[in-house]
């Protein structure tokens, strides 16, 4: 019964033109569309933005200047960055319903506080529609310290200091004590170290943490610890008290190979010994030997500050001989464990040597090093002048004229050597570096004194780089890293060695020498990665610059976790 | 003149109501504030049109399960017998109401007609179609509107116009409206919904819009559905008539 549909779809394949709607709300003439709206009336009608926040916070740290990346981290971001963006659009509400299409910032003046940032976003709306809008988003840039800034500004980052003191012209058992601890890992816990004149102070965040320092400290070292604390704040309703603890440590100030004259006292309650001695090593208690009769006695901490005394002279005091002749004394009352042998020497000074005859005979504890045409260190009593009371109680005629304290080497370092290892440091700061100096100019008085005092310190180190260098022993108890270019030091000696690049034949003329120092075994050295490196303050361009400088590596002072620790 | 109403929250008024010249049909129950929009419209005025309650199938959704023109009324086959009388009882005498045993039971969905021509379902049986052809007295035409078989759904007709699915082509409206000899025009009810047969309802001079449709929409529907005058039906008949006469 159908009629026929004239033109109907079956015949012909239609031409398919689309009819125009009227906007439902506007009337405007528009293609159909699934809103059947047009554009406009849309817009008004849905506001992708809508879940989107238009303006926002952002915490910055004037302390440290950074950015606070939630919920807790802090990050560095220039203005403009890339990385402040990814900050802005990360700590943007709503916009995970939409798909971002671009995001960009819009020029701020930099003191007004404001971020803006221009957004394009798309977001489908009803079935199938998508819109895509422009806007733009202000974030107020709010003031608010980091933790760290926080903790700075209170001063409460740590609960207890260990101060460790020496009163000593030199640092070399600081930089010998800072070895230890990296080698035991003592200062993993560290919020951070301080280095003043006579010592380092370390900070703690909890007082066990400082307690084991002080403990570690007095098993190597021959000290005497004092601890005070403070009241920090306190809470009656709660019984309960914080306080700041501080531990002052102070070291025996007498170093290995110092000449001391001991208390009459002191010298009874040790075997009798004589009272002029030389510290043969310190370790938890003071090793003393009699140069003369090669007795060997051990002072406590306690029985030191019972009594304490002070060193006559000290290693820069030292003079060089030259071993003319030695002749083992068989009678020496020297047990037979003793490191040492006793032995008659005829030595004269290096500055004597082939200018006069002046020449001594001297009893030394050092038979078993010695041998003729050796260089030997030794004080040189006769032109010394001590302002001690306790050698002004000595029986001046029994006093010898010599003491010999150590074998030298230093005629076989005239030519300095690159080293093949370099050593760990901790990340120190100096007390110069106090926040509220920091940023006045120096006086040039403090200044010069800064030089000064860094001259002073590179002397030390090098000092003290020699000593492990000559000291198995002390070598022992450190971690020694090898150099960065160490293989091109290697390098350079296998060709000096072979001749095939003699570089200068003047340089040669120790090489050998039968007593030449051997160098440390490479099989000692660490592989430096293993090694933390975060700075190298010493990397100095000057080329002039001693090669000790560089074997040095910062260990970085932090806790058990990877944050930033803070130091102050 | 093109009126906005709602049925119990709903736009789609054309789901709850049928409207023809001669009758108009609403559900029973429920929101008699959408009876009285109709009956205020249509009852003691010139020309008066019956607005008659009534359910089918226990349903509500009487304007997708039956479809009428001025003749006459189909209902489906699940209209019940009680149902059925009292439409036969309700309605004007010259109305023939009629049930259809169809496969399709939502007639309003699947027919859109006017006095003199109707759009079927594709798949609609044969006798349904000979059935309607009889008791509405139009000529039958199987199509489809913008691709949906839902003629009834998509699209709406007078006896002055016709109102279509939107995505209905130009080549498609040409079609139509010479097969209704009426304009057709594409546009949308209810804020832009595209679902014309369910937003409004229309006869020949007066339409019940769904409360969402806008004034653009309903300037549309006045325009397309010649509402403005609300001139007597009665001369636009002759008129018809007469163009009709000529063309045949």
């Amino acid at each position: 019964m159908a009629h026929q549909v004239p033109g109907g779809s079956m015949d012909i394949l239609p031409t398919n033109t689309v009819a125009t709607i009227g906007c439902c709300l506007c009337g405007a003439s528009i293609p159909p569309n699934p809103a059947n709206m047009c554009v406009t009336c849309l817009r008004t009608k849905v506001d992708i933005s809508e879940g989107v926040c238009k303006s926002s916070f952002i915490f910055w740290c004037k302390g440290c200047e950074r950015y606070l990346a939630p919920p807790d981290r802090w990050v560095f971001a220039e203005l403009e960055s890339r990385e402040l963006l990814a900050l802005c659009l990360r700590s943007l509400k709503g916009l995970s319903k939409v798909k971002l299409v671009d995001a960009g910032f819009i020029w701020t003046e930099p003191h007004s506080k404001r971020l803006r940032v221009q957004l394009t976003i798309q977001k489908e709306v009803f079935n199938g529609a998508i819109l895509q809008q422009t806007f733009e988003v202000v974030y107020v840039v709010q003031n608010q310290f980091c933790n760290d800034c926080h903790a700075m500004e209170a001063e409460q980052s740590w609960t207890t200091s260990v101060q460790v003191r020496q009163k000593v012209a030199h640092k070399r058992t600081f930089l010998q004590l800072e070895q230890l601890i990296l080698k035991h890992k003592i200062h993993l816990n560290t919020v951070g170290i301080k280095e003043y004149p006579d010592g380092l102070d370390f900070y703690y965040k909890t007082q066990s943490a400082g307690t084991k320092l002080v403990e570690f400290l007095s098993a190597r070292v021959p000290v005497r610890t004092t601890m005070a604390k403070k009241l920090i704040s306190q809470d009656d309703s709660n019984n309960t008290y914080k306080y700041k603890f501080t531990v002052a440590v102070e070291i025996v100030p007498i170093c290995r190979d110092d000449l001391v004259a001991l208390p009459r006292k002191t010298a009874a309650r040790h075997g009798n010994i004589t009272p002029l001695v030389l510290c043969s090593k310190v370790a938890s208690v003071l090793h003393i030997v009699d140069p003369l009769t090669a007795q060997h006695e051990e002072i406590t901490s306690v029985a030191f500050w019972k009594t304490p005394f002070r060193s006559l002279a000290t290693r820069s005091d030292l003079t060089e001989f030259i071993v003319l002749d030695i002749e083992p004394l068989d009678y020496s009352e020297a047990e037979a464990g003793s490191k040492f042998s006793l032995a008659d020497a005829q030595v004269s000074r290096i500055s004597d040597f082939g200018v006069n005859d002046i020449t001594f005979n001297v009893t030394t504890h050092l038979g078993h090093l010695l041998q003729a045409g050796d260089h030997v260190l030794g004080y040189d009593l006769v032109n010394s002048n001590f302002n001690d009371v306790n050698f002004d109680k000595l029986d001046a005629s029994s006093l010898p004229e010599i003491v010999l304290v150590r074998k030298s080497y230093r005629h076989t370092r005239r030519k300095r050597k690159r080293r093949t290892w370099k050593l760990q440091e901790l990340a120190k700061i100096s007390y110069h570096e106090e926040p509220n100096t920091a940023g006045k100019r120096k006086s040039a008085a403090a200044s010069r004194r800064l030089r000064t005092e860094a001259e002073q310190a590179e002397r030390d180190r090098e000092v003290f780089l020699r000593d492990i260098e000559e000291d198995p022993e002390l070598r022992a108890e450190i971690n020694l890293y090898r150099a960065d270019d160490y293989a091109e030091i290697l390098r350079e000696r296998e060709l000096r060695a072979s001749g095939a690049a003699p570089m200068d034949p003047a340089d040669d003329d120790d090489d050998d020498a039968s007593d030449e120092l051997e160098d440390i075994p490479i099989e000692d050295l660490l592989d430096p990665m293993e090694a933390v490196t975060i700075d190298d303050p010493t990397a100095d361009p000057d080329p002039d610059a001693p090669p000790g400088r560089h074997s040095v590596d910062i260990v970085p002072v932090a806790g058990p976790s990877d944050e930033p620790s803070v130091l102050f | 003149m093109a009126i906005r109403t709602q049925f119990e929250n709903s736009s789609d008024v054309g789901v709850f109501s049928i409207l023809t010249n001669s009758y108009c049909v609403v559900p029973i129950g429920g929101s008699e504030n959408f009876y009285s929009t109709f009956e205020a419209e249509l009852v003691d005025t010139e020309p008066e049109v019956p607005v008659i309650h009534a359910s089918i199938a226990g349903c509500r959704v009487l304007g997708s399960l039956a479809v009428g023109n001025s003749r006459g009324l189909l209902v489906p086959s699940t209209t019940t017998d009680q149902e059925l009388q009292h439409l036969r009882n309700s309605l004007p005498d010259k109305v023939v109401v009629q049930r259809v045993e169809e496969r399709l039971s939502a007639l309003g969905n699947c027919v859109a007609c006017n006095d003199y021509v109707a759009l079927v379902h594709p798949e609609m049986d044969r006798e349904t179609e000979e059935i309607i052809h009889d008791v509405l007295g139009v000529d039958i035409f199987r199509e489809t509107v913008a691709g949906s078989a839902l003629v009834g759904t998509y699209a709406t007709f007078s006896n002055n116009g016709g109102l279509v699915h939107p995505h209905v082509t130009v080549e498609e409206m040409d079609q139509l409206a010479s097969l209704f000899q009426v304009p057709i025009t594409a546009g949308t009810v209810n804020r832009g919904s595209d679902m014309i047969g369910a937003g409004v309802v229309v006869n020949d001079w007066i339409a019940f819009a769904g409360i969402d449709t806008t004034a653009p929409e309903i300037s549309v529907i006045d325009d397309i559905f010649k509402l403005q005058g609300t001139a007597p039906s009665s001369m636009i008949e002759e008129m018809r008539g007469a163009l009709i006469d000529s063309l045949a």
